[in-house]
């Protein structure tokens, strides 16, 4: 007989496909065989998990994360960034291609997927870049890329800045049936700046990155997608301008789908200034706060927000962005942009559930069923608790409250704003292809 | 040595009795944002009191004798360190000044790592200048050496937004209820953001004066936020001197123009050159100030520079008195500390 785990009595939540019931899975080898009210099981289990009082959702599915293998091993690696995963909840993630070399080839994809494969705790998809090098000027071999395994197409931290190459990439992709995934930032315009423009950083003296410099190519990459019928996505949107010109291509029926950060829905450009204190204000240029797009206002904030439940904004990721703490512990101006984030995820966004702002089914669907359609067909049997599907399974428990200790990170990068923060709801166990990869180090089931 | 003795016999005991002395309780000074009107006046007070000790014929007073302070400027600088290096030597204090752009920094060591040996080799104050907004207070995070601010980027540079307020008061008598136009390159700064935070505790009412392509953006929502509201906005000159009693100018960066902030340097100068008919406007004494260093013929002409109503010289000589002032509170003013 084969191995078999049963999750017994947890509250079965996939809001893909409406499920929201108590009830029992059952689990053999790496898929799932059956799913039914609780004590029905048509087999005795090898392995119970008792998942009683806790969600027992698909695992979680990121659009978007770095995990700095091969090139820029002291950040991450894929062995301890696919740690982090499993800690946050995460069964799948897509790593972006700004490695060194980058993902532009079909020997660095095999590297990473062999690696991945040896090392990894969960699934890894790579992205491959849109352009050789990430230089902007040379299109890719995205067929062989996407025979090699690529979900999406990306210069991620950089955008395609040349129209005419961007349109290209559209156009060359589209039988390819993957996204083009750009990183919108106008570069001439942002123009080394280090935080959002606004008040903040004419109070601290700091080159701003104004929204428009966002905007501009979110509404050029959507003329371009309604000009060539491609599949675009929008990573890390971040403004209110940017929600609003999706809305419309939505409303158009232009193919464009979209993300947002944990960071960007749940902290604003006054984080920079440090936490207040007990004593009041102690300022601080914080680069844990230094992002890229930058963390924007509170009226940014809402309307990320709002977009995520009207559907404008399609699915949350994390943009996992690992750095040392030599790449931090400089000047504001010459630190690193990123925020380490799979760890902390789940619990920043629980935040908003706690808050009224967004309900526990839409953030499990952003997380889960959403992700998977946009990465389309190589992820069709991803973010969903189905029979035959991969046994991917996430236990959360929304109401458990735990402070965030950065020294505690399995990633490499302890690059987090959220260090020392009390937060409410915790991943408490994550299965990955029928195997625990995570347990929580409270929980005694 | 024998001068220095001779020094102590004819000290400062006045400043040991200032009645706000023990008040003090900042160990840094690295902007004027969380400065009290208080703390501003013992300031200016003591330096009144260094102002003497500078007048004498033995310039110097013993009272930080043993103490070093260590000047490290990440950025180029002249006036700045060297009223600093004066001021600390007036206070016997040993100085040692380094400059990191040509040191270890070069060598890849890091801000911190570098501050660090500093604080081993046994500096009591550090006075820093960072081309970096926010450097001075990374390095309070790791430090326990007293740090000074002597200008940081766009962001800070408080001992001169206090000797441009000890100017004032010296000249003008009193500092509330002044209208101070401060005109030029808003945008970068640290002076007038210093200045913006100082006059606003004094009770100074600021009217800001740049071409909007050198103010920074987000400035009406910080002046709100902050609650400035003696501080206001006027994009004209001649606006903006009308009634003033202290018109202050800010230095224009020749790189200004080549990023495309301006067109030219002429219609800089025709729009906002402090002119002897411009100054007219303002009230009949008002003083004209400038931080320094001054591009002549560019944000001022040299008629007004040199001119009756200049206190830029004295801004200078004022400087050395407030850095003795601040060197002394930081490294040495406790009662407790000298007796």
């Amino acid at each position: 007989m084969s191995a078999s785990l049963l999750i017994r009595g947890g509250h079965l939540l996939d809001p893909g496909q409406g499920m929201d019931k108590v009830g029992d899975l059952l689990i053999i080898e790496d898929k799932v065989v059956w799913i039914g009210d609780k004590g029905r099981a048509p087999q005795p289990p090898h392995k119970v998990i008792d998942a009683s009082g806790l969600i027992v959702c698909p695992g979680f599915i990121d659009l978007h994360c770095h995990l700095r293998e091969p090139g820029f091993e002291d950040k991450e690696t894929i062995a301890t960034g696919t740690k982090a995963a499993a800690r946050g909840g995460f069964t799948t993630v897509c790593c972006m291609p700004n490695t060194n070399p980058p993902l532009d080839s079909q020997a660095s994809i095999d590297y990473v997927r062999k690696t991945a494969e040896a090392d990894g705790m969960v699934r890894v998809l790579p992205i491959g870049c849109v352009t050789k090098g990430r230089q902007g000027k040379e299109l890719t071999e995205m067929f062989e890329l996407g025979n090699a395994g690529v979900v999406g197409f990306s210069d991620d931290g950089e955008p395609v800045s040349n129209s005419r190459i961007m349109c290209l990439a559209m156009e060359y992709s589209q039988n390819l049936g993957l996204s083009i995934i750009d990183h919108c930032e106008d570069k001439e315009f942002s123009d080394g700046g280090t935080m959002n423009e606004g008040w903040v950083s004419a109070r601290l003296g700091l080159k701003g990155i104004p929204s428009a410099a966002e905007e501009i190519i979110v509404a050029r990459d959507l003329a371009l997608a309604q000009l060539t019928s491609a599949r675009l996505h929008i990573a890390h949107v971040s403004t209110k301008g940017s929600v609003d010109l999706i809305r419309r291509a939505k409303e158009k029926g232009i193919t464009v789908t979209s993300e947002v950060t944990p960071h960007h829905l749940t902290l604003s450009e006054e984080r920079v200034m440090g936490l207040p204190s007990v004593n009041g204000h102690q300022l601080a240029y914080d680069t844990n706060a230094k992002v890229n797009p930058p963390l924007r206002t509170a009226e940014d904030i809402s309307s990320l927000i709002d977009g995520l439940g009207d559907g404008v904004i399609d699915a949350i990721a994390t943009d996992h962005a690992p750095h040392t703490s030599v790449d931090k512990m400089c000047e504001f101006g010459l630190a690193a942009f990123g925020i380490s984030g799979l760890e902390t995820a789940f619990a920043c966004l629980m935040s908003l559930v706690h808050s009224g702002e967004l309900d526990l089914k839409t953030l499990v669907s952003k997380l889960t069923f959403a992700p998977a359609k946009i990465i389309g067909s190589k992820a069709s049997e991803l973010g969903a608790l189905r029979v035959g599907y991969p046994a991917d399974i996430t236990l959360l428990d929304p109401n458990k409250e735990w402070m965030v200790d950065s020294q505690q990170f399995v990633s490499k990068g302890r690059n987090t704003p959220f260090n020392g923060c009390q937060l409410k709801g915790k991943v408490m166990a994550t299965v990955f292809a029928g195997n625990i990869v995570y347990k929580d180090n409270s929980w005694k089931a | 040595m024998k001068i220095t003795e001779q020094g102590s016999s004819t000290a400062i005991p006045e400043i040991f009795t200032h009645p706000d002395i023990d008040a003090w309780q900042r160990r840094h000074v690295l902007d004027l944002d969380d400065f009290t009107r208080e703390e501003m006046e013992l300031v200016f007070d003591i330096a009144d009191a260094m102002a003497e000790v500078l007048t004498r014929e033995v310039k110097r007073v013993p009272t930080l004798r043993g103490k070093t302070m260590v000047t490290m400027f990440y950025e180029p600088s002249t006036r700045t360190r060297a009223s600093f290096e004066l001021a600390a030597k007036s206070l016997s204090a040993d100085t040692l000044s380094l400059d990191a752009t040509k040191s270890s920094v070069v060598k890849g060591e890091s801000l911190v790592d570098n501050l660090r040996t500093l604080q081993a080799l046994g500096a009591d104050v550090i006075v820093m200048r960072h081309s970096q907004s926010g450097a001075p207070y990374l390095a309070t995070q790791y430090l326990n050496t007293s740090i000074i601010n002597a200008g940081d980027g766009w962001h800070a540079h408080p001992s001169q937004a206090l000797l441009d307020l000890y100017t004032i008061r010296r000249h003008l008598g009193k500092l509330t209820d002044l209208r101070v136009a401060i005109v030029g390159d808003i945008m970068h700064s640290r002076v007038a953001r210093s200045n913006i935070w100082g006059m606003s505790t004094m009770g100074v009412k600021v009217v800001l004066c740049a071409p909007s392509t050198l103010l920074p953006h987000g400035l009406s929502e910080f002046l709100t936020r902050c609650r400035f509201s003696n501080v206001s906005i006027e994009p004209r000159l001649e606006s903006a001197v009308e009634g003033a009693d202290v018109v202050m100018l800010l230095r224009l960066q020749m790189e200004r123009q080549q990023s495309g902030l301006l067109p030219s340097l002429r219609e800089y100068i025709q729009n906002y050159q402090l002119t002897q008919h411009r100054l007219s406007l303002a009230k009949p004494c008002a003083l004209v100030l400038h931080p320094g260093p001054v591009n002549e013929g560019v944000e001022v002409c040299p008629e007004v520079a040199h001119g009756a109503q200049s206190a830029i010289e004295q801004q200078v000589t004022n400087g050395v008195a407030i850095r003795m002032a601040l060197l002394y509170l930081i490294a040495g003013g406790k009662r407790s500390n000298v007796s």
